[in-house]
């Protein structure tokens, strides 16, 4: 394999195992900002047993998001040194406007938020969780930003010709707002939120189903299920607006999500379905002028279909754009159902009842996942052959020194490192939630602990 | 090029991302070296204590790797492509370092075996070795120069990183890391804890002097463009012997037991050398070993007159912040560790 496909699946592998922690450390954050509020508010002790417990969950996940993230920050410049020279001057600046406003802002505070219970007021507490939350959101914007404007660059000009070209930059702000910036960090925010809150959900249903900690599992529930009902909708509209942004700034990336070829007729949308690379047919089920009507409100009005591209600048995997696209849907649909669903079984006063749907609930924590995932497979396989849409194509981008056995090497190491690292990860996940909220105050004076210290000194290295 | 108090953006920008480096190693530089000489504690009590020292800023001192790291990129991104690429193996076992040690760091206690405990332990004080050493390495060879032609790419052998200089380099930040987290080790803790550590203060601070002085013999010897501007400019020499006084400061607030003073010291010594090294180098960032016209200077390897400006407004309104809240979080963690139940 060459040094091209191996980066790209280098870079897919570590960005999509990164991709599983921001979401929930920034849908989480939120969740326990609420906790957190309504404890300040109703001095109930339980809403304050909910923040430390979902703290200690998100201290997990936020450890593992900030040692996967710096690995791509490095990946620029060892894999794609010829896209970071080209670029350097536009995204350089956003980098570094994450690094200074958002990570030093979440990091900074996340050591009070972890430790700071006993050492700063209650308020100063509540104002250190919203600072890592808005922390972890801001960061969300600036690489967001980035990523849309490699996905529809605006505010530059280019300077030098072939090995030398590259992007300079004339107006910031254009850069910044470029036009898809705003609709796609809306959404992924909102795919943040879902994440968190469905992972709060899991939680609180799994412990029901066990007739565990009760009070606690069904006030967490109502929290994390109000924040998915509202999100559930909103990514609707969001996802909507999205995809008109694609229609009228990437017309190949369009066409490869609804598999449409031909430019003179009209555009179907499908619910399901497979694109036949070979005879260049979509196959599956479909609105007839779905697709038309949404970009043009005419069912027949004709929309550009992948024939009107040269071969060499149509998305190569068409099928995943497609699939992942219609999964994401369907993901997206699925939420809107089960947390509508739940809210009138809870209005009903019957929700918690119904121990099969607790158990639905408790694997659907990977239903905002999936989406989440799937979602960036659309925008960024869709984005091919370019890695700047329409200016540096992904296979010029590369590093010109480095080898395809050295990429094999790092992807190697990167595969066991994941590996071990989510296995891990899982694994003390899964012992914090058995622990439970309850555990927590009797962790630290149990005697246990002091056989532990006995036991190490015996052991002494 | 427009200017900013005479200076040129660019160079303003060289400052600013040495600032950053510099403020990296201090700060880092405490936790690393804390983690490099974990090992040498040797109970239970003294290894969380010394890990709850470090545990609520570590992630916020490792950010300025972070923030420096894109400053680069955005600043100079030629370099930013040239040194990344030619290190491309180096750089993905200091990944696995930074990786290992912010889980070890996480984990470590979330469970009660003690082979558990033992194994995170290791991997903690190993892989903080590992990140110390690999970021002297690096510094070693930018400081000697890389085999880059004139596009800016390695021409270099995968293994090149490996040299004398370099190794040296990288053995005087890892000696000068342990120092300086032992150091701050010391000012954390108290009773026989702080005892054992004032020993070790003792030991690093030893083996960093050593370092320093075999490095200096090195440099002046056989690294010329490391020199010739203090040999040129006789004014310049305050500098080392600035740094000679801070490290004389060291051993002396040591056995005055000042270790806030101590560790002030230390870090003045780290922004020294990090200033030597930035003065000898301007205006270059990397020296190509092949041609001196394929050096990549402040001038050659900048970002456009624009983003520049844009930056700096940036780093103008946003360094100020991050100071004043990573003030404010320094401030609350102030004192001697207490071992509680949000504890690690
Ligand atoms: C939607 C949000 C999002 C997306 C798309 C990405 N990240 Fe990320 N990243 C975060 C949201 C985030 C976060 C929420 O801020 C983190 C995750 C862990 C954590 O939980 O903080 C974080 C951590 C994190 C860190 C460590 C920061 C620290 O030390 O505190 C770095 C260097 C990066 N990321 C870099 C990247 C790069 C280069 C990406 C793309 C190529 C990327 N992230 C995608
Ligand atoms: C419900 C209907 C949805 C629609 C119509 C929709 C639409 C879209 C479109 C068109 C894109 C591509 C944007 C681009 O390439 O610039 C996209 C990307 C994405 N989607 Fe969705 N989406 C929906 C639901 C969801 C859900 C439920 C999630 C996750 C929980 C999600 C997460 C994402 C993510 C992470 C991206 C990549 C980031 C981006 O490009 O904005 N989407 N979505
Ligand atoms: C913002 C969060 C991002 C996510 C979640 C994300 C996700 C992905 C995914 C899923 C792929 C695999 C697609 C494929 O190989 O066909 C990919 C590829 C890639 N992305 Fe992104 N990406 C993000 C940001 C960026 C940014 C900021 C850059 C800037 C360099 C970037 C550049 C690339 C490159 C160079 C590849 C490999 C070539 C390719 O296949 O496209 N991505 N990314």
């Amino acid at each position: 394999m060459d040094v091209e496909i191996l980066s790209r699946i280098q870079f897919a592998f570590t960005i999509s195992f990164h991709y599983i922690y921001p979401p929930l450390s920034i849908g989480l954050g939120l969740n326990m900002v609420l906790m957190e509020g309504m404890f300040l508010k109703t001095g109930n002790p339980l809403f304050e047993k909910q923040t430390r417990f979902f703290t200690k969950i998100f201290a997990l996940i936020f450890g593992v998001g900030v040692a996967t993230g710096i690995v791509m920050e490095f990946e620029f410049g060892t894999n794609w040194a010829t896209y970071s020279k080209y670029v350097g001057d536009v995204f350089g600046s956003a980098l570094a406007a994450e690094g200074i406003f958002a990570f030093a802002l979440e990091s900074g505070f996340l050591g009070i938020l972890l430790f700071g219970w006993n050492k700063v007021s209650p308020k100063v507490h509540f104002f250190s969780t919203i600072m890592v939350t808005l922390g972890s959101m801001f960061s969300a914007i600036w690489i967001v930003v980035a990523n849309s404007w490699q996905q529809t660059p605006a505010g530059y000009h280019i300077v030098g010709q072939g090995l030398e070209a590259r992007a300079e930059i004339t107006d910031f702000w254009a850069m910044v707002f470029n036009p898809s910036s705003v609709e796609r960090v809306i959404h992924v925010w909102i795919g943040a939120f879902l994440a968190g809150s469905f992972l709060v959900m899991s939680i609180a249903a799994y412990y029901i189903i066990k007739g565990r900690h009760l009070e606690f599992a069904k006030r967490s529930f109502v929290i994390g299920m109000s924040v998915g009902l509202l999100s559930a909708y909103a990514q609707l509209f969001s996802g909507h607006k999205a995809a008109d942004v694609v229609a009228d700034y990437q017309p190949a990336k369009l066409a490869a999500m609804e598999g449409h070829f031909d430019s003179s007729s009209r555009a179907d949308m499908y619910l399901f379905g497979y694109i036949n690379t070979r005879d260049e047919k979509t196959h599956g089920v479909a609105i007839p002028g779905g697709l038309s009507f949404l970009t043009h409100g005419d069912f027949n009005a004709p929309v550009k279909g992948l024939k009107a591209f040269k071969p060499e600048d149509r998305p190569g995997s068409l099928n995943i754009v497609f699939q992942s696209y219609h999964i994401m849907i369907a993901v997206g649909i699925a939420m809107i159902v089960l947390t509508t669903w739940a809210f009138i079984l809870y209005r009903r006063k019957k929700l918690f009842e119904k121990k099969w749907l607790m158990h639905v609930f408790m694997w659907s924590v990977l239903l905002p996942q999936i989406g989440n995932q799937v979602g960036w497979y659309t925008a960024e396989t869709g984005r091919q052959p370019w890695v700047v849409y329409g200016l540096l194509r992904t296979s010029d981008a590369l590093s010109a020194s480095v080898k395809a056995s050295q990429v094999v090497f790092s992807l190697i190491l990167f595969t066991l490192v994941y590996a071990l690292l989510f296995i891990l990860f899982l694994y003390l996940l899964n012992k914090k939630i058995q622990h439970g909220p309850e555990g927590l105050a009797e962790e630290m004076h149990s005697p246990h602990l002091e056989e532990i210290a006995e036991n190490f000194e015996k052991h002494r290295l | 090029m427009a200017t900013f108090l005479g200076i040129d953006y660019a160079t303003w920008w060289y400052l600013v991302i040495g600032a950053c480096f510099t403020g990296y190693a201090i700060l880092d530089g405490f936790d690393l070296g804390a983690g490099a000489v974990h090992l040498f504690l040797k109970k239970e009590e003294s290894r969380r204590i010394a890990l709850n020292a470090i545990g609520p800023i570590w992630d916020g001192n490792e950010v300025w790797l972070v923030i420096g790291g894109g400053a680069l990129f955005a600043g100079f991104p030629k370099v930013y492509a040239s040194v990344f690429s030619a290190f491309y193996i180096p750089f993905y076992l200091f990944l696995v370092a930074l990786i290992f040690r912010a889980i070890s760091i996480e984990f470590r206690s979330k469970e009660p075996m003690i082979w558990w405990r033992k194994m995170w332990d290791i991997s903690y004080s190993v892989s903080s070795m590992l990140i110390a050493f690999a970021l002297g390495l690096v510094l070693g060879n930018v400081l000697i120069g890389l085999a880059i032609d004139r596009e800016g790419n390695y021409t270099g052998s995968t293994w090149d990183f490996v040299n004398p200089y370099s190794l040296l380099v990288g053995a005087t930040t890892l000696a000068l890391f342990m120092m300086h987290g032992a150091i701050y080790l010391v000012m954390k803790t108290e009773k026989r804890l702080y005892t054992r550590l004032t020993i070790i203060v003792k030991n690093t601070t030893i083996t960093f002097a050593i370092t320093i002085l075999l490095l200096s013999f090195y440099t002046l010897l056989y690294v010329p463009h490391l020199s010739h501007r203090i040999k040129e400019n006789s004014w310049l020499f305050f500098v080392p012997v600035a740094m000679v006084l801070a490290i004389a400061n060291i051993t002396r607030n040591i056995s005055r037991q000042k270790y806030r003073y101590a560790f002030l010291s230390s870090s003045v010594v780290i922004s020294l050398l990090l200033i030597i090294i930035a003065v000898e180098l301007y205006p270059n960032l990397v020296i190509s070993t092949i041609d001196p016209a394929y050096d990549l200077t402040v001038r050659n390897a900048s970002s456009s007159e624009k983003s520049l400006g844009v930056m700096l407004t940036v780093a103008a309104i946003g360094v100020p912040l991050v100071a004043i809240y990573t003030t404010f979080v320094f401030w609350t963690f102030k004192g001697k560790v207490k071992l509680d139940e949000m504890s690690y």
